[in-house]
């Protein structure tokens, strides 16, 4: 039998039971859909979650003291200052001083967090200004008491106006704004990356800290697949500035910005892969329901089978037809399954926070294991049909 | 040549194991040659039925050998024993076996789907629109079998018994399930494809319907018990065209 006759008769036998039909694959189309909608909204955190860790610098090292040990900070201006003379593998150093301060400006007081920083540090955070400039060499070498603000600050002590030029209090003394940061907005976990005040380092180290150690040492490696060897080499330089002993452990951390994205979307990945199984569960109950289906039909048409085979058919022409019933009926289960997760999709992106992300590979693959499905579980029923005798088949009321 | 030479043919039916085994054929020597237009009668239970089903290739003889058209039947495998079905055989049932919701014209197409070698779907379509006017149905293509007589459905079946020009129509109680002016109505169309030069065989208990036929087998316990030809089969035209006079007054 040709093809094209098979599927003619299939599209006629599915559509003889439209109900039926359309109720047999709900399942397969439910099962689809779900599958799809799982994995796009993984793959959209996943997404979320990189760029995230991304929009905290570029080919970032974060050198910080040892892990719940803050205490033990050893951290210095003198190790940035070694990490940035010879270390090879690294484009941009700056030691940073995080301190939590209420900032006083022309029209109030602002909560906020001020960083000290060095001139590096806009190139590691890719900060761009949106008015005046950042930090020069000569602020943090003459410990000047200026500011470059986020936009978030500049709204809630100076209105209205961009507070470049204006004066703002830390503490008791006075800085002079002198750069407004461009706005970058909120990332994924809803923290304000506009709300900052960044001063020269060493004035921080003077005004706001007790001793001379450092919150971090942020450096940029210089390029992404130089990290790891960029790593070792600030750790080599960082354990010889400590003066520590071959067998004594770092006195600091290093945090790596490829690991980190490494094992926070590892995490997103394996919670996309276990939700894609259970929605798969109902894709495998789906096809058991093609199954029964295709069992009552093939018993409904037992004697249509008898006279198929007394014409001339072969097992395998039967075997087939049933076949390509379950396999039609499951596919377009499957197309139903992915036009409505594309519209949820499409849905999810307008009209909420949730990224969803469909990887268009993805609907051919969600399409082909709609078929195999139907090839699976028709299988068992159009073996049964073929294997029918038609003299009995003939004679069944 | 013969069209069907039957040698010493058994079908033993086993009721399981250490059971009774029912000899539905007893040793059956049978000869049938192209043309002719035979009755096959005998009682139910006589082994008609699985005389008809083995010579319709339906079923195996568990002994002896079948010949159709010269070709060893009983050594062929499955797939071969089906084109043999598609291409020589035609089978007209008691209970016409058409295809429900489906059209005349679809019903008599159904063994052209299965002929092996392609042709384009519009030759098949006039060679099933060419066999239903034979049976006199060209006005009734479309129609499903729900619209039509038992009569225009045995005529559909028939037309699909003849549509791939068989070397026999094997017709099993064709007229069972039908009225007496159908019936007759049907055997005038037997007739009329015999002297066309068609080979047919029927199965039927009826003496009725036997007489149209031109030679009479008679079947008991498996066995052939009489063979011969009908001296002066009756004409089924005129028996009809009597019957319509008595009961149209």
């Amino acid at each position: 039998m040709k093809p094209t006759v098979l599927v003619k008769l299939s599209f006629r036998s599915i559509f003889r039971n439209r109900m039926r039909s359309l109720l047999t694959t709900l399942g397969i189309i439910i099962g689809v859909s779900s599958v799809i909608i799982m994995v796009a909204i993984g793959e959209g955190s996943q997404a979320q979650i990189r760029d995230t860790i991304n929009s905290m610098g570029s080919n970032l090292l974060i050198v910080m003291p040892p892990r719940g040990r803050f205490d033990a900070n050893r951290l210095t201006q003198k190790d940035a200052e070694r990490i940035r003379t010879e270390a090879t593998l690294v484009s941009a150093v700056s030691g940073t001083l995080r301190r939590s301060v209420t900032v006083v400006g022309g029209s109030g007081n602002w909560s906020t967090i001020v960083y000290g920083v060095e001139p590096d540090y806009q190139a590691i955070k890719q900060w761009e200004l949106q008015e005046g400039e950042f930090i020069s060499e000569q602020d943090v070498k003459g410990r000047r008491k200026i500011a470059v603000i986020g936009s978030t600050v500049a709204k809630n002590l100076f209105g209205g106006v961009t507070g470049v030029g204006e004066t703002l209090r830390i503490g008791n003394a006075p800085f002079q704004v002198v750069g407004l940061l461009k706005s970058r907005g909120t990332n994924s976990m809803g923290q304000d990356l506009d709300d900052v005040v960044l001063v020269p380092l060493t004035t921080a180290l003077v005004r706001l800290s007790r001793n001379n150690y450092l919150s971090t040492i942020e450096i940029s490696a210089i390029s992404e697949d130089k990290m790891t060897e960029a790593q070792a080499e600030v750790e080599g330089i960082l354990r010889d500035s400590h003066r520590l002993a071959d067998d004594k452990e770092n006195d600091f951390e290093i945090l790596n910005q490829s690991q980190i994205i490494e094992v926070a979307s590892s995490t997103a990945r394996i919670l996309t892969i276990l939700l894609a199984c259970i929605a798969g569960v109902s894709l495998v109950v789906g096809g058991i329901g093609i199954m029964n289906i295709m069992l009552v039909s093939v018993t409904e048409r037992t004697r249509e089978i008898g006279v198929r085979l007394a014409v001339g058919a072969r097992r395998k022409d039967i075997l087939l037809q049933f076949l390509t019933e379950s396999i039609v009926l499951s596919l377009l289960g499957g197309a139903i399954g992915i036009l409505f997760s594309l519209g949820v999709v499409a849905g999810l992106g307008k009209f909420s926070p949730i990224r969803a992300i469909v990887n268009p590979l993805f609907i051919l693959v969600s399409a082909g294991f709609a078929g195999s499905v139907g090839v699976f579980f028709g299988y068992y029923p159009a073996r049964k049909a073929s294997g029918l005798n038609p003299i009995e088949a003939l004679r069944t009321e | 040549m013969s069209l069907v030479v039957m040698e010493s043919l058994r079908r033993y039916y086993g009721t399981g194991n250490g059971g009774v085994t029912v000899k539905a054929l007893d040793g059956i020597d049978l000869e049938i040659h192209p043309g002719e237009f035979v009755a096959i009668m005998g009682a139910s239970g006589s082994g008609k039925t699985t005389l008809m089903n083995i010579m319709g290739c339906l079923d195996l003889p568990t002994e002896g050998k079948y010949y159709l058209e010269g070709i060893d039947v009983t050594t062929l495998d499955p797939d071969r024993i089906a084109e043999i079905r598609n291409s020589k055989i035609g089978f007209v049932f008691q209970s016409f076996n058409l295809l429900p919701r489906t059209t005349a014209l679809e019903n008599v197409e159904l063994p052209l789907l299965y002929r092996r070698g392609s042709q384009s779907t519009r030759a098949l379509r006039d060679q099933a629109k060419e066999a239903l006017s034979r049976v006199g149905l060209a006005d009734r293509m479309d129609h499903v079998p729900s619209q039509l007589s038992g009569g225009q459905q045995q005529r559909v079946a028939i037309a699909r018994a003849l549509v791939n020009r068989p070397s026999l129509i094997l017709a099993d109680e064709p007229t069972g399930n039908l009225d007496t002016e159908m019936s007759l109505e049907i055997m005038t169309l037997f007739q009329e494809l015999h002297r066309g030069g068609i080979t047919i065989v029927m199965v039927t208990h009826e003496p009725d319907i036997a007489r149209f036929a031109q030679r009479k087998v008679v079947v008991r316990d498996g066995k052939i018990l009489q063979d011969g030809p009908i001296p002066d089969p009756a004409r089924a035209e005129e028996v009809l065209v009597r019957f319509r006079e008595e009961h149209t007054l």
